[in-house]
């Protein structure tokens, strides 16, 4: 994909749960510095991919290399040292309820890097300031927050601590066409400032098309399509053809079951 | 399906819960002992477990001292023995009924809060970013309410445990006639130390106990709000029995010749 050495490589990577294979020899490439968004349908593996590259999930096979480092040998202090390297906006948000907005934000500054509350404070206020938030909205819980803010928060506590990596696993959903192309902004411009290696999945091809440098299709726990965001629209690939325009009828098919 | 293999399925799931909880204990257990420590989260769950525990097992102790007291006078009455009512709600109330009591009415509160908290955190993948965010969940959930639930229980029954007596005496000296000083003085007479600490170390393994399957259920629930439920209920469950079953083997430890 690029000349760069790639930051994340995931080879032949296989996942079942049970007798449900969920990736099925997935092998990918996340270049250095890029935004590589990974589009597919629900249930094709794409949230298990990213939770095997951070290790809540562990591969049943296959190599994932992060900075040339296979980190499925690591132990328990060094897969420790190498997760410093990440930050991740969740589907929900997955907010501390019992903790105050700033609390969140500045959560790993606080307890994975032991940074004093005050100095923590200052640099989440600074943080949601980025993403729009005003200092009195650090004193509210998450559960007075609307969706979209929650998203917000949680995209500033993905960037809190100035990560190498960031994921962002289905960034616009659940949230109204403005809301997202808001996020879609602010993912963008946060990533440039930092200047940080991405790995996003979606079906919202709208924020796909506005986030990524490459684009990738995941079926069946495979990938079958990569190239550039530029490529996504001739890709020449009928399933790539059939998910971006979100057609019914292609070779895509839905399990359904019929009455 | 063949009945052998029914019975076979569930004593190897009986014995696959039993080393996950073990394995579970395990982590817990060495995240107590090594760094990083949160000392904020620890003073919060003793206050939530300890503190606010206090008047549901305050007036279970106070109300089981009352009745042990007449349920005491009336059947010691029947080989004129009245006067062993005193001692016997102490060594009751010391030994047995403020701890396990204590311990159950801990276990509905606290067990079924911690599994709903913890499970909650789990369906709505904050438990997750708490990985993500470099804090292992294990040093962050578990330990802080593994070792205030041990802390605070012991300080809890001493509580309940005189609660208790002066719920005995209150009944003993207000509606059994009983004289106030010969019955403090027969209280503390027959009261030897070992049956205040036995009642203590039950309670510090009642609290572990209790804590533990809180943090596992929460820990292991699955599927949404069902999943939360079902994690509450068994938390709960799970306590109970094992609460009853430590309690016999503390006791035997301390009391069998």
């Amino acid at each position: 994909m690029s000349d760069k050495p790639n930051k994340i490589v995931l080879k032949d990577v296989h996942k079942r749960f049970g007798k449900k294979v969920v990736l099925d020899g997935l092998t990918l490439e996340v270049p250095r510095g890029k935004s590589l968004v990974v589009i597919g349908g629900s249930g094709t593996g794409k949230s298990v991919m990213l939770k095997c590259v951070l290790g809540l999930i562990r591969p049943d096979s296959g190599q994932i290399l992060i900075d040339g480092q296979d980190s499925m040998k690591f132990s328990a202090d060094e897969r420790e040292q190498a997760l410093r390297k990440f930050g991740m906006l969740f589907q929900g948000s997955a907010l501390f309820d019992s903790l105050k907005v700033w609390e969140n934000v500045a959560f790993g500054l606080i307890q994975g890097r032991n940074m004093p509350r005050k100095e923590a404070k200052d640099i989440a206020l600074d943080k949601m300031g980025q993403v729009g938030l005003g200092p009195e909205v650090g004193e509210l819980s998450p559960s007075e927050l609307s969706g979209g803010m929650q998203k917000r928060v949680a995209l500033a506590r993905a960037i809190a601590a100035e990560p190498e990596i960031i994921f962002f696993d289905e960034p616009t959903t659940g949230l109204d066409p403005i809301m997202a192309d808001v996020i879609n902004d602010l993912i963008k411009s946060c990533v440039q400032k930092l200047g940080a290696t991405t790995l996003s999945i979606t079906h919202d091809m709208a924020s796909a098309r506005k986030i990524a440098d490459y684009v990738a299709m995941i079926y069946k726990g495979k990938i079958i399509w990569h190239g550039t965001a530029a490529e996504v629209d001739n890709s020449g690939n009928a399933y790539v053809d059939q998910f971006i325009h979100g057609r019914a009828e292609g070779p895509i098919k839905m399990e359904i079951l019929k009455p | 399906m063949n009945p052998l293999a029914i019975i076979g399925r569930v004593f190897l799931d009986f014995l696959g819960a039993i080393g996950r909880v073990a394995v579970f204990t395990f982590h817990g257990l060495r995240h107590i002992f090594a760094p990083p420590f949160y000392f904020r989260l620890l003073v919060k769950q003793m206050m939530t477990i300890g503190y606010f525990s206090l008047p549901v097992v305050g007036l279970t102790a106070l109300f089981t001292g009352m009745v042990l007291a007449l349920q005491i006078f009336i059947g010691a009455g029947r080989f004129n023995a009245e006067s062993a009512v005193a001692s016997i709600v102490v060594l009751g109330i010391t030994r047995e009924l403020g701890p396990v009591l204590g311990g159950l009415m801990v276990a509905g509160r606290v067990a079924s809060a911690m599994a709903a908290e913890i499970g909650t955190m789990r369906v709505t993948e904050q438990i997750d970013a708490l990985t993500t965010l470099s804090t292992n969940p294990f040093k962050y959930l578990v330990a802080p309410r593994l070792l205030a639930a041990t802390l605070s229980l012991p300080v809890l029954v001493l509580v309940a445990d005189i609660i208790g007596v002066m719920g005995g005496y209150l009944i003993a000296t207000h509606k059994l006639g009983f004289n106030a000083g010969s019955y403090m003085k027969n209280t503390l007479d027959f009261l030897e130390t070992l049956d205040v600490v036995s009642g203590l170390v039950k309670a510090a393994v009642f609290g572990f106990v209790i804590a533990l399957m809180g943090c596992y259920h929460g820990f292991h629930s699955r599927g949404g709000a069902q999943g939360v439920g079902k994690a509450t209920t068994d938390a709960v469950v799970s306590a109970s029995i094992l609460i009853l079953v430590a309690n016999y083997f503390v006791t035997e430890l301390f009391f069998a010749r």
